[in-house]
């Protein structure tokens, strides 16, 4: 199958012809395909920032193409706003680009910047705000009478509501708390598996990328230092943790035991997984 | 050991904003005491009141009812103001907001300018306050173009020069990366180690608990846990149903226990959790 | 875009002009000022000029960035020059309808253009050289009499260099805020001027939110560090006069001085 997105050697390069020339982005190639969670983690200043807001036509290649749907999305730069609709962003803290009335006006703003009215129009926003859980009488209140996690969940909303065929997310979870944190990764998993989305996630947290995610995107120092499934990538624990990375604490603990001359898998991300293998592990020994 | 925070059924509400609405109230009754040099991690939900509980260490709220008290100055007193809030200096959360100057150490020496502090001596204090946080090289650098670790750093150093003999960190590491957070809190820790200084870290990451003295959980205004780490984080149910999450290592040796092995609850570290583990599988 | 703005910059360096005392440099640029308005001659501007070059030699300030501070203010200085061009009463030496260039107008207008030129570019030495915390400071000591009367100096002079401080902040702000909004399909640049001013209100609503937010939390930050107001405050680098602070200013005075009587004397 044709990957939905589509990057073919990109870079960016900040500030050309000035002192202060780097690039932000070199050489990335990698594709995305139709239906895939995708997670890409890295280091501040590892280019992940800049990557992403390649891919929805905000910043323009300093060379290297982005395929959407096998088109490069600067064929035709008048376009562009087109490929924003397709191509939805969040960014972080979207709670603090708020700025209507209410709620459902927010929400509304990016499909009344397609054209769309009336039913359509209501249609759109009513869904998007189900699917993140905000409820049919908070629409028509301010949106900054709400909490924190409730902000960004109109945030996210608001995106949502574009129907977007990629959804990318830089660091949903960033300054919740536990319970707010898990209540958005389940509203983005629900709407990844029920809308079949594909959706990209920027993150920190080794965590939650490895528990939440069908692949994971390394990025060091404006390079894809690795890709794969989690399983993939986590076999390499070692050369993440040399590149500066972090891994899960839980398969840290794999790696630990098997240090301490366990037969443990290291390429372990979930404490499920772990606990499994280590049960059999006992069973194995009562068996002798 | 002294005492160097004392709250006494300590209470607060916020007044309703409109006409109409109820107040919230966000303290119902703390009695605490934290012991002079002590590392102590107030975990909890937003909304339990933790950062509440801070605000009122310094004067910056006053309670509705009981009292605060630092090193014996209740914080009521409008005479002990500017002596309570340079015993407890405080770090917040968005680091863009809490530096006031554009070069790194004009912003350090901020603090001692507002007591009136001598020239020499604010020099001396800022050059140690930078030292201590590992800033020295930054000291005449646009704070707008650090990091969010460094810039936290900054903040932490601006408290440092008031010569504090408490740190309350109220959820300073909440918008950091993962280097920021380890930088700010190995900054924390050192600060307590080498200067006996007393902090009183503010969060809802449960691995920043780990190394404390105490781990105090807010709920719903109240103190619902208190004590070492270890004796917090093995009550797994508790901490769950109060909306927080144990680290990975516990809730391993939870399910494991559950599924009949004898282990402890009790080893947070990576290394603990698996010399655990190895030694009830041999 | 909003990176370009140049407004406060400073360019950090070690001259004699960025060790001048910010009240003598303060002075000085009034000094100079008076100069400006008094000069009327050929000889007087020919002063000026010279002022103006040995000044920005001395504080080795590129030409470039000099002439950069003047793009926001072209459309004046073009605006200015063909008013007084155009429509200066005189000898005309041409006219067509009710416009004329009279031989007077020629001088009106050079004039004017030079001096709003050799201003903006004085004032901007004054920028390039003195960060603003320094500059707030030496406002704040200049107009330190003025607070027996009541006027709140120290305040305005705090008010300042945080308004100094949290101008990066907000334009990076402001970019963010951009970039998400065209996310959501925001259009700034088609559309008519009504259309334009409209689509700002996405950009502006969530930006003051911000900064009332940022002021709220930055007064708490300041109450926690002891900020009481401007009583019994110290500095971590007060500001003293040096010697050559005399001399600088004394130089100027004089240069001034020699630019009025110049004019009286019609040179």
């Amino acid at each position: 199958m044709e990957p939905i997105l589509k990057v073919v050697h990109l870079t960016h390069i900040y500030g050309t012809g000035t002192p202060f020339e780097r690039s932000a982005v070199e050489d990335m190639s990698f594709d995305v395909a139709d239906g895939e969670f995708l997670g890409i983690i890295g280091h501040t200043g590892s280019g992940k920032s800049t990557l992403i807001q390649h891919l929805n036509g905000l910043l323009k290649p300093s060379s290297g193409q982005i395929l959407l749907e096998g088109k490069d999305i600067w064929a035709e730069p008048k376009k562009i706003r087109d490929v924003r609709f397709r191509v939805g962003l969040v960014f972080q803290y979207p709670e603090y680009q708020l700025f209507e009335e209410t709620v459902y006006k927010d929400i509304a703003f990016g499909p009344t910047n397609m054209g769309k009215t009336g039913d359509e129009l209501d249609c759109c926003v009513r869904e998007a705000a189900r699917l993140v859980g905000i409820r049919d009488d908070q629409l028509e209140k301010s949106p900054f009478e709400l909490s924190g996690g409730q902000k960004r969940r109109v945030a996210l909303a608001g995106v949502l509501a574009m129907q977007p065929r990629v959804l990318i997310l830089d660091e949903p979870t960033a300054g919740l708390d536990p319970a707010g944190r898990e209540n958005l990764l389940a509203n983005i998993r629900d709407y990844h598996r029920n809308k079949n989305g594909t959706v990209i996630m920027v993150s920190h947290s080794m965590e939650e990328v490895a528990q939440n995610v069908d692949r994971i995107l390394v990025l060091k120092s404006a390079r894809v230092l690795m890709q794969g499934t989690p399983k993939d990538v986590f076999c390499r624990a070692d050369e993440l943790l040399s590149a500066g990375l972090d891994v899960p604490q839980i398969t840290r603990v794999a790696m630990a035991l098997k240090e301490r001359g366990l037969a443990v898998d290291p390429a372990v991300y979930t404490t499920e997984a772990l606990e499994r293998q280590l049960l059999t592990l006992r069973k194995g020994a009562a068996g002798c | 050991m002294s005492t160097i925070l004392q709250t006494e059924n300590l209470q607060y509400i916020y007044p309703a904003v409109e006409e109409g609405e109820g107040a919230t109230v966000a303290l119902r009754g703390v009695d605490l005491k934290i012991e002079k040099g002590s590392f102590v991690v107030i975990l909890g939900h937003n909304g339990s009141g933790k950062s509440t509980l801070s605000k009122t260490f310094n004067a910056i709220l006053l309670p509705s009812a009981g009292s605060v008290y630092v090193e014996g100055m209740n914080t009521d007193d409008e005479e002990h103001l500017l002596d309570i809030r340079r015993r407890v200096g405080m770090v917040f959360q968005n680091p863009d907001n809490q530096i006031v100057s554009n070069v790194v150490e004009e912003d350090v020496a901020f603090a001692p300018e507002n007591l009136g502090v001598p020239t020499a001596e604010i020099r001396q204090r800022v050059d140690r306050a930078l030292d201590a946080v590992g800033m020295v090289e930054f000291a005449q650098h646009a704070p707008h173009l650090l990091s969010g670790g460094q810039k936290q750093r900054i903040a932490i150093a601006g408290v440092i020069a008031m010569e504090p003999d408490c740190i309350v960190l109220d959820e300073a590491t909440a918008m950091l990366d993962p280097t920021g957070r380890r930088e700010v809190l190995s900054t924390a820790h050192w600060l307590n180690r080498e200067k006996g200084i007393t902090v009183v870290l503010i969060t809802h990451h449960m691995n920043e608990a780990e190394d404390a003295d105490r781990v105090i959980v807010m709920d719903d205004g109240k103190i619902a846990m208190d004590g070492a780490p270890k004796e917090v984080f093995v009550r797994v149910e508790e901490l769950r149903s109060l909306g927080l999450t144990v680290p990975d290592t516990v809730d391993l040796l939870d399910r494991l226990r559950r599924d009949g092995l004898d282990l402890p609850l009790d080893a947070l570290t990576v290394d603990a959790c698996a010399d655990a583990v190895a030694e009830a599988l041999r | 875009m909003l990176k370009d703005i140049t407004l406060g910059q400073y360019f950090p360096g070690d001259t004699i002009a960025h060790r001048l005392d910010p009240r003598t440099k303060l002075l000085l640029v009034v000094l100079y000022i008076v100069g400006l308005f008094c000069a009327d001659s050929g000889l007087t501007y020919g002063v000026m000029i010279a002022v103006f070059l040995t000044c920005a030699r001395i504080s080795k300030v590129g030409a470039k960035a000099l002439v950069r501070g003047l793009k926001p203010v072209l459309l004046i200085i073009i605006f200015t020059g063909i008013l007084n061009l155009f429509f200066t009463p005189g000898d005309y030496l041409f006219q067509f309808g009710v416009l004329h260039i009279s031989r007077q107008g020629i001088k009106l207008a050079v004039q004017m253009v030079l001096r709003i030129m050799l201003l903006i570019m004085g004032t901007f030495l004054l920028t390039y050289t003195t960060s603003p915390i320094r500059l707030t400071d030496g406002l704040e000591r200049l107009l330190g009499g003025l607070k027996k009367l009541h006027v709140p100096v120290h305040e305005l002079a705090m008010m300042m260099s945080i308004a100094l401080r949290f101008i990066p902040t907000l334009i990076e702000e402001t970019d963010k805020i951009m970039s998400a909004q065209k996310a959501r399909g925001a259009d700034f640049e088609s559309g008519n001027l009504f259309h334009k001013a409209k689509a700002l209100i996405p950009i502006l609503v969530p930006l003051f939110i911000s900064a009332f937010r940022r002021a709220d939390e930055l007064a708490v930050a300041m109450e926690c560090r002891c900020y009481h107001g401007g009583e019994g405050r110290t500095k971590l680098n007060p500001l003293k006069y040096a010697a050559r602070d005399y001399w600088a200013l004394a130089c100027g005075a004089a240069v001034t001085a020699g630019v009025i009587v110049l004019g009286r004397f019609g040179f």
